[in-house]
């Protein structure tokens, strides 16, 4: 009884998480070129009506994805061409679009309010998913949430493994010197900065098409800005924005599971939807604290050092920055 | 900087028609998508805004609270800190007024004076509070505001539903109405409150000044253009980050105390309405500058007031009033951009041609 509530809520986690998933890994691989997509928030929801509409309409639940996967990279297009091209303030365009793209959502999606629609089959794995306790949490789900490990393990292996990541890193870290060696960095940025995109649109679709299915009013509210938080505390790093996205997660099943305990009864649902964003600004204090640094500082020397650098990241050097090749 | 001199007209041609037809370009043809007829729509909006005295008086009492918070972030922006808690800001001053509201026994005058003081207070804590987790805990203002107004939202529903519940049960309409002296008067039969208006005209004029004209609002310039270079002259640029995120959370406090006591006469839960973001994108457009917030407010206060019309007669959702608002604000930007660059090549050919005077129009 007990492990299989456990295994039921794990799994879960895992399934509710994929969207944060895909979205913050979508930022991750934006950010380390350099440029911030701050629209997240907005393009979730442009991508997460997009794709429930047009899955509504064909019947295609393919489609569907598709479609919201090119929504996504076109906004994130815009947000490189202002920053990039026009060397405009990202935080300023990416703030702008995340207003412009949540009303359009609204505006455009008023037709598929509340419509039941096509959903995203269940995809359990041959095999894998007979393990005891693994297979149920890990390999029983849609196949969104398998393309959302697959993504995370291929982005970390291209970004820290290959030749072209190399080059997306030093393009993210030290413009000028890439630039010297050949690289072009407007493109490699214009590249990185849309498949990022690409993949915070399949992050709206997975919403409205496996987790919270259909369409309403503020449907994906939030997530975006949580996706954002989970790449800083993730350190710019797959692999812990992976891990953070299901700690993320977790904190927020377990803050269900509270909410159904009789003794939390008299607490307003409303309190409970905005601890997730409580969550952020103290993960957020976590990894930035001056108190965590003096605690690190009591450690041995090189005990503390990797500790440090196991918590924390560090921004790509030239995140933000505009980079003029003349 | 652009030399602004030459061809005054040509200036406003660009900078202020050039993105509104743009935008309106762009929501154009997004009504034409979905079948519906754009001269309808605007006409409608208009309409909606303009059409009777008690319309127009209403887009006056939605431009107040958009004021007073434009001008609110000219300020926090000058300091270089995207303040994006304003929305939690206004919540808190509504908080702080209606806890005055309920608790305090006094005749009219003092009564208003002490919630709209008792607003700008709770305002300008939890604006402090964005400020100080910047400052001592290394949490971006973007994450901070943000998570606070989430906050915030809570904070007030579970006062709403505990203990400010009405008598007859809690429900997500609000508090019991205020005691009469606690309601902000009125013009006549209309919903705007004059003095409302004039506070926020006298906040933009205070605003302007306290930016223009004294020390405090040049040093939050020059930390906003360079913080470390700010504290090396000698601004305790730490401290003036903090009573730029104050003054802005009073200001924002303001606005809620002005919501709660002249629109609804009580607390709701979502006394904020959205108003926050909208000042950002207020104060996005204007470049920070105070004396232009009022004017935009105007024009974002007639969309807001007039696209619920879309719904009644055309059965089109009222975020089209959203979608026009930001389609103009990123215009704007990207007509901006487009020109510095358009500057920036010719800089270049001239520096091809001649002798290297091009100066190079750089955007902030």
């Amino acid at each position: 009884m007990e492990t299989s509530f456990l295994v039921q809520t794990l799994a879960s986690v895992v399934a509710s998480s994929t969207p944060v998933v895909l979205a913050s890994i979508g930022e991750t691989i934006s950010e380390k070129s350099g440029v911030t997509n701050l629209s997240l928030d907005g393009s979730i929801a442009l991508s997460a009506m997009t794709g429930f509409a047009v899955a509504f309409l064909t019947g295609s639940v393919w489609l569907g994805m598709g479609a919201a996967m090119l929504v996504g990279a076109l906004v994130a297009s815009i947000v490189a061409y202002a920053s990039i091209s026009l060397g405009l303030e990202q935080v300023a365009v990416g703030f702008v679009l995340t207003m412009l793209c949540a009303d359009l959502a609204d505006f455009l999606g008023n037709d598929f309010v509340r419509k039941p629609g096509p959903t995203m089959p269940h995809a359990p794995v041959p095999f894998l998913s007979e393990i005891p306790i693994l297979g149920p949490i890990l390999f029983n789900h849609s196949w969104v949430v398998y393309i959302s490990i697959l993504a995370v393990a291929a982005s970390w292996w291209w970004i820290y493994k290959t030749q072209p990541g190399l080059k997306l890193r030093g393009v993210g870290e030290r413009p000028e010197s890439a630039f010297a060696r050949g690289v072009d960095v407007k493109a490699v940025r214009y590249l990185y900065t849309a498949l990022g995109g690409a993949l915070v649109g399949l992050a709206g679709a997975s919403y409205s098409l496996s987790i919270k299915l259909g369409w309403s009013h503020g449907h994906t509210s939030g997530i975006g800005w949580i996706a954002l938080a989970i790449v800083i505390f993730g350190g710019w790093h797959p692999g812990r924005v992976l891990g953070g996205s299901y700690l993320f997660g977790l904190l927020k099943a377990l803050g269900s599971i509270l909410q159904r305990n009789p003794a939390f009864s008299s607490v307003p649902t409303q309190v409970f939807s905005s601890a997730p964003f409580a969550l952020m600004i103290f993960a957020l204090l976590l990894v930035h604290n001056e108190g965590v640094d003096r605690l690190l500082a009591l450690l041995p020397a090189r005990l503390g050092r990797q500790l440090d650098r196991a918590i924390r990241g560090r921004p790509p050097a030239a995140l933000g920055k505009t980079f003029t090749q003349d | 900087m652009e030399s602004r001199a030459p061809a005054k007209l040509t200036n406003i041609l660009l900078g202020l028609v050039a993105p509104l037809v743009l935008a309106l370009a762009f929501t154009t043809l997004i009504l034409v998508a979905v079948g519906a007829s754009p001269w309808e729509a605007y006409w409608n909006i208009l309409l909606g805004a303009f059409e009777s005295p008690e319309k127009i008086a209403d887009v006056l009492a939605a431009c107040v609270p958009l004021t007073l918070c434009g001008v609110g972030m000219c300020i926090t922006f000058t300091a270089g800190q995207w303040n994006v808690g304003v929305e939690g800001q206004i919540i808190l001053g509504a908080i702080f007024a209606t806890w005055v509201a309920l608790n305090l026994d006094l005749p009219q005058a003092s009564m208003l004076a002490a919630m709209l003081l008792a607003g700008m207070l709770g305002g300008a804590l939890w604006g402090a509070l964005a400020g100080l987790l910047k400052a001592f805990g290394r949490v971006h203002e973007i994450f901070g505001g943000l998570g606070l107004n989430y906050v915030a939202q809570s904070l007030s529903i579970w006062l709403i539903f505990n203990p400010w519940k009405p008598a007859d049960g809690a429900t997500m309409s609000g508090t019991d109405p205020f005691p009469d002296a606690a309601w902000m008067p009125k013009l006549a039969h209309l919903r705007v409150a004059p003095l409302a208006v004039i506070i926020a005209l006298v906040a933009v004029g205070v605003v302007a000044f306290l930016l223009r004209g004294t020390r405090w609002g040049l040093e939050l310039k020059a930390m906003g253009k360079n913080f470390r270079s700010a504290s090396l002259i000698g601004v305790p640029a730490t401290w003036r980050m903090l009573t730029a995120f104050a003054a802005c959370g009073a200001l924002a406090g303001l606005a809620g105390a002005i919501r709660c006591s002249a629109r609804y006469g009580r607390m709701i839960p979502d006394i904020s309405g959205g108003q926050g973001y909208l000042a950002l994108l207020l104060a996005l457009l204007v470049a920070y500058r105070p004396l232009w917030v009022p004017f935009v407010a105007l024009f974002f206060a007639a969309v807001g007031v007039g696209s619920p019309r879309l719904e009644l007669n055309m059965h089109l959702d009222s975020a089209l009033g959203g979608v026009i608002r930001a389609a103009v604000v990123l215009a704007v930007m990207m007509v901006g951009g487009w020109r510095a660059l358009f500057a920036r090549r010719r800089g270049q050919k001239a520096l091809a041609a001649g002798p290297p005077t091009a100066t190079e129009g750089e955007v902030a």
